[in-house]
């Protein structure tokens, strides 16, 4: 149908667990610097996402064969 | 009661017989109330009064005809409100004339909204209790609504204020959303059905998070399709958590027990389905703060950990430079002992000649020659004086 927008949700709870890891653990000093480096590229990723202000607007219909599909809602 | 039969056996039949007024009005009212059982009347209200004493008095109307009407204290205090101009109501009453004034009027027994009452709300509680037997009202089955949902379903009709509503709350609050709205008739005879094949179309569409269904407010009668028995298992049945909104604050409906979540408006449902992007870049800020920190104490530790390595390293090395320091002290010790100015400490010398070779034997001493004679504490010039002594 449409293509599926990113997770704001998987974003935030990968955030979550890398800066649980580096708070909690005793890591690797590499390690530490990978997990930070992603850190740093998925706050980048939700902020962009947050930033996005494009709301989708969609109606629902129904064919004949009882397939769904969606169409821009004419305001 | 004989009404009739005194009405006719004492007519007056000349002036002098003539009635007092009270006399007409009290036999018309005998003959009312003689014509009548209590009866079932509907209409609606207008000119409601209440008086001081805690009577009721109004007029009952339809498109046809007006009656007005008397509800004494005695009866009307066992209702929770009073009507207000423009309610449509059943009436149990019983026809009579105020003989007085003249006035036909009904003196009320009860009174029953059409719209909250009568056959509709019997329907309701057994509806209810049908959705509760089935275990349908039960608080666990209340599914938590998503943190960051991408994708909404509206069960609603394209045309009303709730629509609106939600998709203008959504937009200022949350827009990486894609709502889909599921149209249906949401009042009048088809809605029942309506909203049921909306609720199986959204219950069937893929990747969404939570849904949405109801309406902005309305009548009693505008609402009633969210009372229904149908439309709430339907309710009960959708996959993914469902927020139920119908009509006005005050207003529940069988929807809203069923759902996961009630919303006392259709804007109130989009505020609890969609976090406020401001609270949420500040916990993003919050997390970005917090990387930043724990990476530091990482750091930290690390160089803490180098920091006692080195400092283990230096130790040792210095134990080692001393333990070589003391053995060199022993060997210069021996060294000394063997060197040749310990020996002409002792009183030894040592006799060159001007190349600075060392002159050994007698042989080397012919007469006359200059030679260095090395003493403890420094050379001396000497001179041999002859041969062999």
């Amino acid at each position: 149908m449409t293509k599926q927008r990113p997770s704001f949700r998987k974003e935030v709870e990968r955030l979550e667990a890398i800066v649980r890891t580096l708070e909690e653990k005793d890591v690797e000093l590499d390690e530490a610097l990978e997990l930070f480096e992603e850190g740093v590229r998925r706050l980048k990723d939700a902020r962009a996402l947050l930033e996005e202000s494009e709301l989708t607007v969609k109606r629902v219909l129904e064919a004949a064969d009882g397939t769904l599909r969606t169409k821009t809602l004419d305001d | 009661m004989g009404g009739l039969d005194l009405f006719s056996a004492t007519t007056p039949a000349s002036p002098e017989g003539g009635w007092s007024v009270l006399d007409v009005t009290r036999r018309a009212r005998q003959l009312v109330e003689s014509g009548f059982d209590r009866i079932w009347v509907r209409g609606e209200i207008t000119n409601f009064k209440s008086y001081r004493s805690g009577h009721w008095y109004f007029t009952l109307r339809d498109a046809d005809a007006q009656v007005r009407c008397v509800m004494w204290r005695s009866d009307n205090e066992r209702l929770k409100t009073s009507p207000e101009d423009g309610t449509e109501v059943f009436l149990e009453a019983r026809p009579t004339l105020w003989e007085e004034k003249g006035e036909f009027r009904l003196t009320v027994r009860r009174l029953i909204p059409t719209a909250a009452g009568g056959l509709w709300q019997i329907q309701l509680e057994r509806a209810k209790a049908a959705l509760a037997r089935d275990g349908l009202l039960d608080p666990e089955r209340k599914r938590p609504l998503p943190s960051y949902p991408s994708r909404i379903a509206v069960v609603t009709s394209l045309d009303g204020a709730a629509l609106r509503d939600i998709v203008s709350v959504i937009g200022r609050r949350w827009p990486a959303v894609d709502v889909w709205v599921v149209p249906t008739r949401v009042q009048g005879e088809t809605a029942e059905n309506e909203i049921c094949v909306a609720l199986d179309r959204a219950n069937r569409l893929e990747n969404v998070d939570v849904i949405i269904v109801g309406r902005g407010g309305g009548s009693a009668e505008d609402l009633w399709a969210f009372n229904s028995e149908r439309v709430a298992r339907a309710v009960a049945a959708l996959e993914v958590p469902t927020i139920s909104a119908v009509g006005h604050e005050t207003d529940v409906s069988l929807t809203d027990l069923v759902a996961d979540a009630r919303a006392p408006t259709p804007s109130a449902a989009a505020e609890t389905v969609v976090p406020d992007r401001a609270a949420v870049a500040g916990a993003l800020d919050a997390i970005a703060r917090r990387l930043g920190r724990s990476l530091t104490n990482q750091l930290e530790v690390g160089k803490e950990r180098l920091q006692r390595m080195t400092d283990r390293l230096t130790t040792a090395a210095l134990r080692h430079v001393e333990r070589r320091e003391r053995r060199l002290e022993r060997l210069a010790a021996k060294l000394e002992a063997l060197s040749p100015v310990s020996v002409l400490a002792r009183g030894f010398a040592v006799a060159r000649d001007e190349s600075g070779r060392v002159l050994r034997r007698v042989a080397d001493f012919p007469p006359d020659t200059e030679f260095r004679l090395s003493v403890s504490d420094g050379d001396v010039r000497a001179r041999t004086l002859g041969g062999e002594t």
